[in-house]
């Protein structure tokens, strides 16, 4: 009788803890007032809005340390192309892109991190896929790198295609679409493979190097970051030309706050916008006069665009002039790695990046 | 339960008045506040939880269990395939866990009573290495052994390079490959053989303590014991014709297959549990020797026993009446500290619960999953202690 008391009382001490992140996080409680002039918006009816307007910066999560995409600098300052995600975020927000904590997230933790409250704005090479929309409680509000799942291979074991495979041993990260990816491909061409589930990069690094696995499998740009920053001689490995999965990354915001989804989606567009109206760091303020009416919206100078999302009008110049354009960001951190643009090129270059007129 | 002898206090032929200053009331009142406050906390959480889960539409429920699962498991006891459920992917992930525990937990009881008797060794190298030992291990974090285990087997050589200690033996990077026998009827019944001399050893032992009693006359019981688990097995194998057939691992494109292989994720996680826990043990066995008096053994050996025999029926039963509780915890955080298996990727049941709990965004469910596992594996590894220590414990006549 004790005893089961006992148990019944640490069960719900348990559930506390998490339904009390919940109740810190209460979403769509208060009914939106659709009447309002549109460059008033409607107050308070984003928790995570007012929550990140109040503490003066945005809570960030990322990963752990993925060379292009994530990882601090020399001087410890976190740099790449989902960290710049952030400081565009932060840039709109505040007007100042350095006002961002990180908060460093393995693929196992990253959900439950971000549906509790604990990251406002979850920007780790994620994929986007139905069921993490759908189930998880997240919205993806955008794309900001196109990529598809590869294999790494030692060059000593003369492996041309995957289809090689058979009998190998693969070590991948849990947590992850490629996990399932794997098993499937697998599967589906009939090959056997034992897996290594490891759940830190640098750990999962560390036992592909060791010989643990005859193969890598990530996301091929992870790969390719792997290769160039994490391995001592980069020639000594191949990735196999077969890509087994699209992988569209992205940031995710919770379920069901709008606004903050918003802000987010476009702090990311205007990265692309600028891009595409030829806007860069170096040249935006010789362009605050231009005449061009696609740049004076952009800049604030005409229109309220900034003020229908409840910041600042001039959110996207703050943006363009902190953190760049996407080609700007990719150029700084993704194309070190030796990573074609490709499919992340512009769509009138060809590629898939595409941003909804800002208008 | 309490109340009873209070209630007694109460002068005879009162009349039962509800007053606040009757203890029996005050305890009454106060357990209802209590009571009805975890109540009302419990309610609140669980209506937060329920109401936020849906406001963000986070799937709930145990449903997904018998979805299939997809993800691929390194290692497993029983059949598992990526297009099982997740149902079984936790069965899976179960066993691990108790198989490295039962591993753990036997090893660690060895090597820690070995360690335990060494620190009381007259030998003064052997009690210094014994303390050195201890005070070494237990001093150092678990995790961060679990780390140095791990990387000292992954410098082991590429399966191409395998060291090769015996024939048909490999011991390279991906763990130690060696022959296992394959299964076949005569296999079978020689097990048979062996399980039904256990059984009978048990039997014996009894009547020859009962005999003991009436007659004391002795019976070499532990001869009989050797004799029936061990020769009557072998000679029934020899009958059948000594046949088995062994599964030989060899060299393929990638890897060594065959025979059976001990994963380094496996072999690391066990060195680092036992000797960690083995520290501890150690100086429970310590204490627990230290704790019966010289007396003991002078009084044992004043009645003609034997070293041996008063170590083992004087000294022994009355040490272990104290080494049994604490060891209880020792056994439990072995269980426990299994689950940092998950740094080095061997595929526990934390690892497994995290995966799925990832894969389909259902936290609570999952984290209660884990939760009611450790709940069980635990109050039944107590259950057992608390039986055995009643068994041992000091009857007073």
């Amino acid at each position: 009788m004790k005893k089961s008391l006992i148990i019944a009382s640490g069960l719900a001490l348990t559930m506390s803890a998490a339904a009390m992140v919940a109740e810190a996080q209460q979403v769509g409680q208060r009914p939106v007032q659709l009447a309002q002039a549109p460059a008033a918006p409607p107050a308070g009816a984003s928790p995570t809005f007012d929550a990140v307007r109040q503490r003066g910066f945005v809570q960030c999560g990322t990963n752990t340390g993925l060379a292009g995409f994530a990882r601090p600098n020399a001087q410890g300052v976190w740099e790449g192309l989902d960290v710049d995600v952030c400081r565009a975020v932060a840039a709109a927000m505040f007007g100042d892109a350095t006002k961002v904590r990180y908060t460093p997230l393995t693929a196992q933790q990253r959900f439950t991190a971000l549906q509790s409250g604990e990251v406002d704005v979850l920007s780790r090479n994620t994929t986007w896929s139905f069921q993490r929309d759908v189930q998880l409680g997240l919205d993806f509000v955008a794309v900001n790198f196109y990529d598809g799942q590869g294999f790494m291979v030692p060059r000593r074991l003369n492996v041309r295609s995957a289809r090689e495979l058979n009998g190998a041993t693969v070590c991948v990260q849990p947590g992850t679409t490629t996990e399932l990816n794997l098993a499937d491909y697998f599967r589906a061409n009939r090959m056997q493979f034992t897996p290594v589930v490891i759940e830190r990069l640098e750990e999962v690094t560390q036992a592909y190097l060791a010989g643990r696995c005859d193969v890598y499998t990530t996301d091929v740009s992870g790969l390719a970051a792997t290769r160039s920053s994490q391995v001592p001689n980069p020639n000594d490995h191949v990735i196999l030309p077969e890509v087994i999965s699209k992988e569209p990354l992205g940031p995710a915001v919770r379920h069901g706050d709008q606004r903050w989804a918003d802000v987010v989606r476009w702090s990311f567009y205007a990265m692309l916008e600028a891009e595409e109206l030829g806007l860069t760091s170096q040249n935006i303020d010789q362009n605050m006069n231009s005449t061009n009416p696609a740049i004076q919206r952009f800049v604030g100078a005409t229109g309220d665009f900034g003020r229908m999302l409840g910041i600042d009008n001039r959110w996207s110049y703050n943006i363009i002039k902190q953190v760049g354009n996407y080609g700007e960001s990719y150029q700084r951190n993704v194309a070190p790695l030796g990573i074609e643009r490709s499919v992340n090129r512009l769509w009138r270059d060809g590629g898939l990046m595409y941003a909804p007129p800002l208008r | 339960m309490a109340t009873a002898p209070r209630s007694a206090r109460r002068p005879p032929g009162a009349g039962v008045k509800l007053s606040f200053n009757d203890p029996v009331v005050r305890a009454i009142f106060w357990q209802i506040v209590i009571v009805g406050a975890v109540g009302l906390v419990v309610w609140w959480l669980v209506g937060n939880t329920v109401r936020n889960l849906e406001a963000r539409r986070i799937a709930s429920g145990f449903d997904y269990f018998w979805r299939e699962a997809g993800l691929p498991i390194g290692e497993a006891m029983i059949e598992y395939q990526p297009s099982d459920n997740y149902f079984r992917a936790l069965v899976v992930g179960v066993l691990n866990t108790l198989r490295i525990a039962v591993v753990s937990i036997v090893l660690a009881t060895i090597l820690g009573t070995l360690i335990g008797v060494a620190r009381l060794s007259r030998n003064w190298l052997v009690a210094k290495l014994a303390s050195v030992y201890v005070e070494t291990l237990r001093n150092l974090p678990l995790l961060l052994q679990l780390l140095f285990w791990y990387s000292v087997l992954q410098s082991l050589p590429p399966p191409r390079e395998a060291l090769n200690p015996l024939p048909h033996v490999y011991l390279f990077v991906r763990g130690l490959q060696m022959p296992w026998p394959q299964w076949t009827p005569e296999l079978g019944t020689v097990l048979a053989v062996m399980g039904i001399g256990i059984v009978a050893s048990f039997l014996v032992r009894g009547w020859a303590k009962r005999r003991q009693m009436l007659t004391g006359e002795q019976f070499p019981i532990g001869w009989t014991a050797v004799g029936l688990v061990v020769a009557l097995p072998l000679a029934v194998f020899v009958m059948q014709g000594a046949n088995l057939p062994l599964d030989v691992p060899t060299l393929g494109r990638f890897n060594i297959t065959g025979g059976i292989l001990i994963t380094p994720e496996f072999t690391a996680l066990l060195i680092g549990l036992v000797t960690y826990t083995a520290a501890f043990i150690a100086e429970i066995v310590r204490s627990g020797i230290q704790a019966v008096s010289h007396g003991q053994t002078e009084a044992a050996a004043a009645l003609g026993l034997k070293r041996g025999q008063a170590l083992r029926l004087v000294i022994l039963p009355q040490a272990l009446r104290v080494i049994i509780p604490p060891m209880t915890s020792q056994y439990l955080n072995v269980t426990k500290n299994s689950s940092l298996a998950v740094a080095i990727g061997y595929p526990d049941i934390v690892s497994i619960a995290n995966t799925i709990l990832n894969q389909t965004g259902q936290a609570i469910e999952g984290i209660g999953t884990i939760m009611a596992v450790y709940l069980t594996v635990s109050l039944s590894i107590s259950a057992f202690m608390n039986w055995y220590n009643r068994r041992i414990a000091l009857r007073e006549r």
